[in-house]
């Protein structure tokens, strides 16, 4: 057996591996392709092999050759099985080749399930880490639907490294199965607080690319977000945060009023340049959303566009790129501070970078106004002219156009000129957007009447020039222009000063070289001139002339009836036969010409670019309908579409011919020639033909200008309308000016005129406006003719969204508690992975890493859990029905106002509460209604901390249940934060403590000075990540008592002069199999510290429970303390006593315990910026201690975190191995700390106004790390 | 989102192409060319932004590049990645110079031949289009602890293959193996073109 493993390794040695697939590749430059399909031949034979290695090693060199653009999908399924090889090495390489290959029409995807499977759970985490990786690539809605599951286990997998992949992976597990979305959510926000930095990212990462398509979603998560915002230091993190606000702030003002602030600093003491420029665009973005109603951001805008001038200016072309495209953000609603820095932009007009100069036109865009709209488009006349490369000067055109066009034309004050611009634009070399400058072309004639004259008279112009146009095949994108022209001239040709002339031009031979639609209008605007022609030539009474131009008709139509596109053609030829017609009537001296103008009567107006698509559709029409039953296939088949243009042909021309006579035949054999002639790549037979052109009738006195065609085209047309020197647009820009100032004078006079008569001054100063810009009038009276829409039309301006936008499909409301049915499909044979809640999961999760030594067993403690959840289920379900009369569906507030914590405590707050509708609603608003106040943007980031925990966030939400963990998602997430120690026993209760302020159930509003503290904590904590909150109060056999330590704590210093509340909450956990009851907590108040009491009752009294516990539940409730001093930790001796109730009898029990109040309880977390902690260093008011710590072993961002969390402190600035830190007491007190690291030791130098609180906070802190 | 990760050569040569879309095999070359002709008509001093590219994406969509000795190094992302930040991720924190540390001065042979490794090591940086680790030793550590694994895999039934892929590699032309892509600054004069 060894040796056949040996003579098995001995072969493969000599097969060909990765290495010398490319060697041999590059050695075959010249017969690649042959070399390879040999290679591939190779392959193939190895996939036959049984040996799982040689397989491996040809699936290997295919994914190689899949890089180089060979199709490799046949080798699928040898994919397949490399994957499911057993070893690593392998099965990386088969995941990795199935990553690069496999799509949702792979078909042999549908086998890789278990396999997968299987892998994700393999104990191996490198296993798991290839399979999750690989299936990022190649998720199909199956796998999705069947893996979900899977993978939301591993999201609280003990390894970070799991977790984090796990994570990221549920955003394509949300794309592809949307219904798992909802199920997963809680976990995933859970994450977001992950201790490992690279799952709170992953998390991040997920949420803000859901969040990005369907903001409104996740607005909710807003305070999280917040606080994460001001606590992370990781950059990524912060940029994925700050552009998800910048997502969110559109959907909620308030919210951008409330980061202004901390954006604001950011951007101030960021050195990194990634996030100042993201916090810009997010203030930015605020900035938009706020663009009414807040006075006093100017500050804001200016500190952005002072930023970004700082960007652009910089020599680095990215920062640069970056500062402009930013710029033009503003520039949508703060016009006015951009643009005092045009002529920083006009100067990046002249960037070398091409990127860099599309940005800056951007931004031209929105400078714009009357006043610089001819300087600006004049500049950028001049870059038309020199730029090189026709993509950019395409890209000048459209802007120009752009630039002129917008919003109705309402920077143009002269028409003339802007119609020259556009002419001039014609004679762009190379351009592909003749069909935008025709488009401005026709728009403005048909919209402005007052400039329809000159518009007129330009495009006979054009018209008469064509040949430059047209004479290079490579312009033929500009051709575009003579169609709008010929359009113009014939549809307004009463305007035209000789008529004739244009005719003429219209009907030169080489006309047919144009495209078939552009010979169309031609032949179509010929006849309309005709009309007007004639009507002229009539009322001259001279009848030859009227004839003549009908002759001239008749014998250059015949060309057009000859063309081979069909619309010319049948246009041609019915014009053709009318115009014979009117030559017969002439001939018999019969006035026509009234007669053929009312061919052309009637005015076009513009119609809206939706107006079709707004025309509702009538009452009872059906569009789907058939009108005609449809026919029957066999008749179908007869039609043939080919035949229809090889047989209709002949059919049309057949008859014309019988009627042409010989004269005519040889004029259009002439007409033919001419053609030929004119047609650049017809080789002509003979010289003669030439001559035949130039003796052709009534051609001579066409100015036809021979092209040579490798002359430049720029040169000879521009004599014929411009003025020596300057270019025609420069002039009108003179003549403006010369306009303006005379207006200006005028305007004057007036003035002074009306200082006269003041009164109707007044009114018509109104109607001007303020800005002096707009006092320049237009040129003409610009009438312009608004776009036409259907009578009824819809009003909605709904642009559809793309329906295959697989983001639509997420668009869910994740505030919504989760429905029984919405669970992910779980494969039910598997008992080891039975289902789980997810609470649950998370639940096991925590469990197992505060007490990492019980982790034995898992399966066992798992299988237990199944069990214990399934009894909790169906007694969830009794209560359910029991409370049905009290809950309002699945309305979360509805569910949680059967509480009878709510009904002891607190009576007043029942009738608050079911006022509102959604807890995470009113939390966000009331997270929100504090941003006005901006001292409470901090407590806002300490409320923020709690907002996954509904009642934790707003006093408006009361307790929850903590046993119904499946009942909401809510709940799922505040049961998973509980870290229970779950696995001991099933039945146990739970208490928590929070600390409540009473009035502000009665008025939500004045809310406004409320703080929370979610409160890291104790000496007896498990100090490792993940930190928890919770800790041990006291235990019997009956109750747990779990404390955390002033959960919360509100600065009520405007509500009580002379102290502050600390409100802790208990979690009771009922363990024993009884029924307890009548559960009353006292606590021996000591001078400094007091609980408190319901009015009317005395000192000693205590407080009833509000609630009982059933077997295995837990519930927790609040406490109230007044606090006088806060510099000593406090300890208070409490007593809880209870009632166990069994089925035959009840006893009493009492419970003893000790509250501990550490100095760091009352410390709450304050964002300090580092210019406000200088200040307050500076100030000398404060007083100075320091502590030393030895034999730290953890990373200093732990220290920091650890820190933080536990002591309620933020971090400053961090520098290297050294870092500022700041806290503030419910009392006001600031607490400074300077934490410096080196080795294993760590000094802190701290300074407080109060030295006896920093001590003892200084010696808190000391502990949490002497226990690590 | 990252639509897609392409590496290739100052002659378009593709040295590694990572798709988080699926597109067939003609459209993924089309795209690498299409890339290439946009990307390398651009002068060194310009900046490292480029809009267009008609193929992926549309105008939601930005490539951010980078360009050392003879590599490209392109991004190809959308609007919810921070620019600066993707730069940042190929070159100064993460990418590049993740890659340095694990070749070893990294040069174009390393990926011609290794493009495998390549493969790993960006999985451990990128997943599915979305930046999975930001922090190289983190990455580093993670690959190395894959390539431990394979080797102990291999254990004694390897070693003659290890040989002979050693004695195979002898024969590769003397490349200058110096050229350190961690460092702009530090650009070898003669480089021979890998085509």
């Amino acid at each position: 057996m060894a040796l056949k493993i040996v003579k098995g390794s001995i072969d493969r040695m000599f097969d060909k591996n990765l290495q010398d697939l490319v060697r041999g590749i590059r050695n075959h430059k010249e017969d690649e392709a042959k070399y390879i399909s040999t290679c591939i031949d190779e392959i193939k034979q190895e996939l036959k092999q049984d040996n799982i290695a040689v397989k491996a090693n040809a699936v290997c060199k295919l994914t190689y050759l899949q890089m180089l653009g060979y199709d490799v999908s046949w080798a699928a399924f040898n994919i397949v099985e490399v994957m499911s090889s057993s070893k690593f090495t392998y099965k990386r390489i088969g995941y990795l080749a199935a990553s690069q290959c496999f799509h949702e029409s792979t078909d042999v995807i549908m086998l890789t399930t278990n396999q997968i499977r299987k892998d994700l759970s393999s104990p191996n985490q490198y296993d798991t880490g290839v399979a999750l990786t690989g299936l990022s690539c190649f998720v199909t809605p199956d796998l999705a639907r069947d893996l979900a599951n899977d993978i939301m286990t591993l999201m609280s997998h003990t390894k970070p490294y799991i977790r984090k992949k796990a994570v990221l992976i549920m955003y394509k597990v949300f794309l592809k199965y949307p219904e798992s979305l909802r199920p997963a959510f809680p976990r995933l926000k859970e994450k977001l607080e992950d201790p490992d930095p690279g799952v709170q990212s992953a998390a991040v990462n997920v949420i803000c690319e859901l969040a990005r398509r369907n903001p409104k979603n996740y607005l909710s998560l807003a305070p999280l977000f917040f606080k994460l915002m001001t606590s992370s230091t990781n950059n990524w993190v912060l940029i994925k945060i700050i552009k998800l606000f910048g997502a969110l702030t559109p959907l909620e003002p308030r919210l951008g009023k409330k980061l202004i602030e901390p954006l604001t600093n950011l951007i101030h003491s960021t050195s990194a340049m990634s996030l100042l420029y993201e916090c810009v665009n997010t203030v930015i973005a605020v900035l938009i959303s706020l663009s009414s109603g807040m006075p006093n951001h100017s500050a804001s805008i200016q500190l952005c566009v002072q930023k970004l001038r700082i960007l652009i200016e910089d020599s680095d072309q990215n920062l640069k790129y970056l500062g402009l495209l930013a710029m033009s953000k503003i520039l949508k609603t703060h016009p006015k501070s951009v643009q005092s820095h045009k002529d920083l932009i006009l100067q990046c007009l002249d960037d070398k970078d091409e990127s860099i100069r599309l940005r800056a036109l951007d931004l031209l865009y929105g400078m714009v106004s009357k006043k610089n709209l001819m300087e600006i488009v004049k500049k950028l006349m001049l870059h038309v002219d020199k730029a090189e490369g026709t993509t950019y000067r395409d890209e000048l055109l459209t802007k120009i156009i752009d630039i002129c066009s917008q919003s109705n034309y309402q920077y143009i004050t002269n028409f003339e000129w802007y119609i020259s611009i556009l002419v001039e634009l014609t004679r762009l070399e190379g351009t592909r957007h003749g069909h935008l400058i025709a488009s401005q072309m026709l728009d403005v004639a048909i919209r402005v009447r007052a400039i329809r004259v000159f518009a007129v008279a330009q495009m006979a112009t054009l018209l008469d020039n064509a040949h430059l146009l047209t004479g290079n095949m490579q312009r033929m994108g500009i051709c575009e222009v003579l169609y709008a022209a010929a359009w113009i001239c014939g549809e307004f040709s009463e305007h035209l000063e000789n008529p004739m002339q244009t005719l003429e031009a219209m009907l030169r031979p080489k006309v047919a070289t144009l495209p078939g639609h552009i010979q169309a209008v031609y032949v179509q605007n010929a006849a309309k001139l005709f009309a007007t022609v004639l009507k002229n030539q009539e009322g001259n009474t001279d009848s030859t002339a009227a004839q003549e131009t009908s002759q001239l008709m008749i014998d250059r139509l015949p060309l057009f009836v000859q063309s081979a596109n069909l619309e010319v053609q049948e246009r041609a030829s019915c014009i053709l036969q009318l115009v014979k017609y009117i030559q017969k009537l002439q001939q018999k001296d019969v006035e026509v010409a009234e007669e053929v103008c009312a061919l052309f009567a009637g005015e076009l107006n513009p119609v809206a670019p939706k107006a079709q698509k707004k025309v509702p559709v009538p009452e009872g029409l059906d569009l789907d309908a058939w009108i005609n039953e449809p026919p029957s296939e066999s008749e179908s088949e007869d039609e043939q579409p080919k035949a229809i243009f090889a047989k209709e042909e002949p059919k049309h021309s057949r008859p014309r011919h019988t009627e042409v006579d010989e004269k005519e035949l040889a004029r259009r054999r002439e007409a033919r020639k001419q053609e030929q002639a004119n047609n650049p790549f017809y080789i002509k037979a003979s010289p003669s033909s030439q001559k035949a052109y130039q003796e052709a009738p009534g051609v001579e006195h066409i100015p036809v200008v021979q092209i040579d065609l490798s002359v430049p085209l720029k040169v000879p047309d521009i004599a014929v309308f411009r003025p020596a020197g300057l270019p025609m647009s420069d002039q009108y820009v003179k003549l403006e000016e010369e306009r303006r100032q005379k207006e200006r004078a005028d305007k004057k006079k007036k003035e002074k005129k009306k200082r006269k008569e003041k009164r109707s001054g007044r009114g018509r100063k109104h109607d001007s406006g303020p800005e002096s810009e707009e006092d320049i009038t237009p040129a003409h009276m610009v009438d312009i003719v608004t776009e036409e829409m259907p009578e009824n039309a819809l009003p909605s301006d709904d642009d559809d969204k793309d329906p295959n936008d697989p983001h639509k499909a997420l668009d869910i409301d994740l505030d919504k508690p989760l429905a029984d049915s919405e669970k992910l499909p779980v494969r039910a044979h598997r008992a080891a992975e039975a289902p789980k809640s997810p609470a649950e999961d998370g639940e096991a999760e925590n469990a197992a890493s505060q007490e990492p030594k019980k982790k034995s067993s898992k399966e066992k403690r798992e299988k237990k859990k199944d069990k214990d959840r399934d009894r909790k289920k169906s007694k969830e379900e009794k209560k359910k029905k029991k409370h049905k009369h009290e809950e309002k569906g699945e309305d979360l507030l509805g569910g949680q106002a059967d509480e009878p914590v709510v009904q002891s405590e607190e009576t007043n707050e029942v009738a608050a509460l079911p006022t509102s509708t959604s807890a995470e609603v009113s939390d966000l608003d009331f997270w929100l209604s504090n941003a006005p106040v901006p001292s409470n943007t901090q407590e806002a980031a300490t409320v923020a901390e709690a907002a996954p925990v509904p009642e934790a966030a707003s006093g408006t939400a009361p307790d929850s249940e903590p046993e119904e963990p499946k009942d909401t998602e809510m709940e799922e997430t505040k049961s998973s934060k509980h870290k229970k120690k779950k696995q001991k026993k099933e039945k146990e209760e739970k208490e928590k403590k929070k600390k409540k302020k009473h009035h502000h159930h009665h008025h939500h509003s004045d809310g406004g000075g409320e703080e929370s503290v979610q409160n890291g904590t104790v000496e007896e904590e498990e100090p490792l990540p993940p930190m928890s909150n919770y800790c041990l109060l006291a235990e019997n056999s009956y109750i747990k008592m779990m404390m955390e330590d002033a959960d919360e704590v509100y600065d009520i210093q405007g509500n009580l002069q002379d102290g502050s509340q600390v409100v802790v909450s208990v979690i009771f956990e009922n363990k024993c199999d009884s029924f307890l009851k009548s559960m009353e907590f006292n606590v021996l108040d000591s001078l400094n510290s007091k609980l408190q009491r319901p009015e009317g009752s005395g000192p000693h009294d205590g407080l009833t429970v509000p609630f009982q516990l059933p077997p295995g539940v837990s519930n927790e409730a609040r406490f109230v303390f007044t606090v006088q001093s806060i510099v000593m930790p406090q300890k208070l001796k409490g007593t809880l006593t209870f009632i166990v109730k069994n089925e035959d009898s009840s006893t009493h029990e009492k419970l003893d315990f000790k509250l501990h109040f550490t100095c760091t309880s009352y410390l709450i977390t304050t964002p300090c910026y580092s210019d406000a902690f200088a200040k307050l260093l500076e100030s000398g008011d404060l007083k100075c201690s320091s502590v030393r710590l030895e034999g730290v072993i953890m990373p200093f961002h732990h220290l920091l975190a650890r820190i933080c969390f536990h002591h309620h402190f933020s971090v400053v600035e961090r520098i290297d191995s050294c870092a500022s830190m700041y806290s503030r007491s419910i009392q006001g007190h600031h607490v400074c700390l300077l934490v410096k690291t080196s080795g294993q030791t760590v000094s802190i130098d701290a300074k407080c106004d109060e030295p006896t609180l920093l001590g003892n906070v200084l010696d808190e802190i000391k502990q949490t790390f002497s226990q690590c | 989102m990252i639509k897609a990760i392409l590496i290739f050569n100052n002659h378009g040569k593709p040295r590694l192409s990572k798709f988080y879309e699926h597109y067939n095999e003609d459209t993924e070359q089309q795209i690498i060319r299409e890339t290439f002709h946009l990307v390398s008509k651009r002068d060194e001093n310009v900046c490292n932004f480029l809009e267009g590219g008609m193929l992926i994406g549309g105008s939601d969509y930005k490539l951010i590049y980078r360009h050392y000795a003879t590599l490209y190094f392109v991004f190809c992302v959308d609007s919810s990645e921070s620019e600066l930040g993707i730069l940042d991720l190929i070159q100064v924190k993460v990418f590049v110079e993740t890659l340095d540390k694990c070749f070893e001065n990294v040069c174009e042979l390393d990926l011609i031949f290794h493009v495998d490794k390549v493969h790993n090591i960006l999985a451990e940086m990128v997943m599915g289009g979305m930046v999975l680790e930001t922090n190289m030793n983190e990455i580093i550590t993670q690959v190395d602890a894959q390539n431990k694994m394979e080797k102990s895999e291999a254990g004694i039934a390897g070693a003659p293959a290890r040989a002979v892929s050693a004695v195979k590699n002898m024969n590769l032309p003397e490349m200058p193996r110096n050229i350190n892509i961690g460092d702009i600054s530090i650009k070898v004069p003669n480089l021979p073109s890998f085509k």
